[in-house]
């Protein structure tokens, strides 16, 4: 992956105290283990506010690398919306996992760049959202094929006129619960930033939709 | 304002523009993003219906969070000037009202132009028309920005393109649906907008920090996006059936510092709590 060129220090400021000084006699995993015991620790940890997917599944956890000093584990990870409310949350139990993991000394790298997209949702994860009531994304909008007829609820002048703004190309959004396309945008934004409230035609339910981005 | 601001503004006013201009123009983003997002969570609790409420307030999340990057960039920015980097809540919460440096448009009040200058009563007309116009400009001027030498700010750009795709969609619905709508919802999205547009010139007018940006590749000319900006605007206007009023030669200048009489308002709302507590955590 590509991070980014001057790493930036985070700029959601942790306050967490950091494991940077320890001495390898107080970090009992083996330095040959440390990346994949930090892989295993951090699979686990949960989105805060969707804890049924992890971060690793939403695409937020981008990477865990040695520092050069060999010894120091970086986890690195980049926010979803740039207001995520979130974000603290998640260096602070992503710091805190490793922590329980025996991996200190480590640190917690945010990174802006490439911008998160969900495109990096993992099928496991798409499936866990799914089975949480949460429709998962489609592609993101400017490479998704104009699929089906189903629209989002746009209001439109009541005298037709040609489109001053093309609509988004919108695949047809699956309820979570029945399966059915026959859904319809009631909100562009729902519950969190990240989605959109819609419901269902079929089973009459309504349900978020988590938004291309 | 601190002993310290005032040096270290001091010492940034010494330097030549090609120093500070990259400075001032990521602050003027952090500062629009920042206003706007304080004026639109006036909206949290009070919105006209839940669903708004809550786009409001998540639109809201996204322009603060904007801001957040923004800042703390520009302290970045600012500690390779002076020395000293400076936190994000150092530009929100320390500065005052000259040091802001955000368009008009961001600072007025939810209401049309005889709004006291305290709370008055909100217009939802406002609030759209506004996050209408200013969405469809930021629509045009965060992707020109994914292309900035300063890779930061060209990240934040990305991301912030994202975001305000989805806002833009909010509001130009908004616009068709009250503009097109009943008599009255008509006649007010058409005083917003008479009240609105003529503070879109600020926006478009080029002074000597957008030019050295510009030549630096860091920053865009914002005139230079106003053609793709009037065709989005006049699209959906035509959807809403309002009419642009006549162009108007004023030029409010925010940007300079110079505020209206709403400014110091909005930021003893903003900062107040900050400054009540200085140094506080939770």
């Amino acid at each position: 992956m590509r991070t980014h060129p001057t790493p930036m220090t985070s700029p959601f400021a942790p306050t967490f105290a950091r494991c940077d000084d320890a001495t390898p006699a107080e970090c009992p995993v083996l330095p040959a283990d440390r990346l994949s015991v930090a892989w295993a620790a951090l699979e686990a940890v949960p989105d805060p506010e969707i804890p049924v997917v992890s971060i690793r599944d939403l695409g937020i956890l981008r990477d865990v690398v040695l520092a050069d000093d060999g010894q120091t584990v970086e986890a690195i990870i980049t926010p979803t919306y740039s207001g995520c409310p979130a974000m603290s949350q998640i260096e602070e139990d992503v710091g805190r996992a490793l922590e329980a993991a025996g991996l200190s000394p480590w640190r917690v790298r945010t990174v802006l760049a490439p911008a998160w997209t969900t495109d990096w949702i993992t099928e496991a994860g798409r499936a866990s959202l799914r089975a949480f009531g949460i429709a998962p994304p489609g592609q993101c909008a400017s490479q998704a094929p104009r699929v089906g007829n189903v629209r989002p609820l746009r209001f439109v002048p009541r005298q037709p006129r040609a489109p001053a703004m093309a609509p988004p190309d919108v695949p047809p959004v699956a309820c979570p619960r029945c399966g059915s396309v026959h859904t319809q945008e009631l909100s562009r934004f729902a519950s969190t930033a990240c989605k959109a409230l819609y419901r269902c035609l079929d089973c009459r339910e309504p349900f978020d939709y988590f938004k291309p981005y | 304002m601190t002993q310290t601001n005032v040096a270290d503004g001091i010492a940034l006013a010494r330097l030549p523009l090609a120093q500070t201009a990259p400075l001032q123009y990521v602050l003027r983003l952090a500062d629009n993003a920042l206003i706007l997002g304080q004026r639109n969570a006036e909206w949290c609790g009070h919105g006209p219906v839940l669903e708004e409420d809550i786009a409001l307030a998540n639109i809201s999340l996204d322009l603060i969070g904007q801001a957040r990057l923004l800042y703390s960039h520009a302290g970045a920015l600012e500690g390779r000037l002076t020395g000293r980097v400076r936190h994000e809540d150092d530009y929100a919460y320390w500065r005052s009202e000259p040091e802001f440096r955000n368009w008009t448009l961001q600072e007025l009040p939810h209401h049309g132009p005889l709004a006291g200058t305290a709370r008055a009563d909100r217009d939802y007309a406002v609030t759209i028309m506004r996050n209408f116009l200013y969405s469809a400009l930021m629509a045009e001027l965060w992707p020109a920005l994914e292309l900035s030498t300063d890779t930061d700010l060209a990240a934040i750009a990305a991301k912030s393109a994202k975001e305000v795709r989805y806002h833009l969609h909010h509001a130009a619905d908004w616009v068709v649906r009250l503009g097109d709508g009943t008599d009255a919802s008509h006649a007010r999205m058409q005083r917003a907008l008479d009240h609105l547009l003529p503070y879109m010139n600020e926006c478009f007018a080029v002074d000597t920090v957008e030019q050295e940006v510009a030549a630096q590749g860091v920053g865009v000319l914002t005139s230079s996006l106003r053609e793709a900006w009037e065709t989005t605007v006049a699209g959906t206007l035509d959807d809403a059936t309002l009419q642009r009023p006549a162009p108007s030669a004023f030029v409010s200048t925010g940007k300079h510092g110079v505020h209206s009489e709403h400014m110091s308002y909005l930021l003893a709302e903003l900062q107040g709590l900050a400054r009540a507590h200085p140094g506080a955590q939770w």
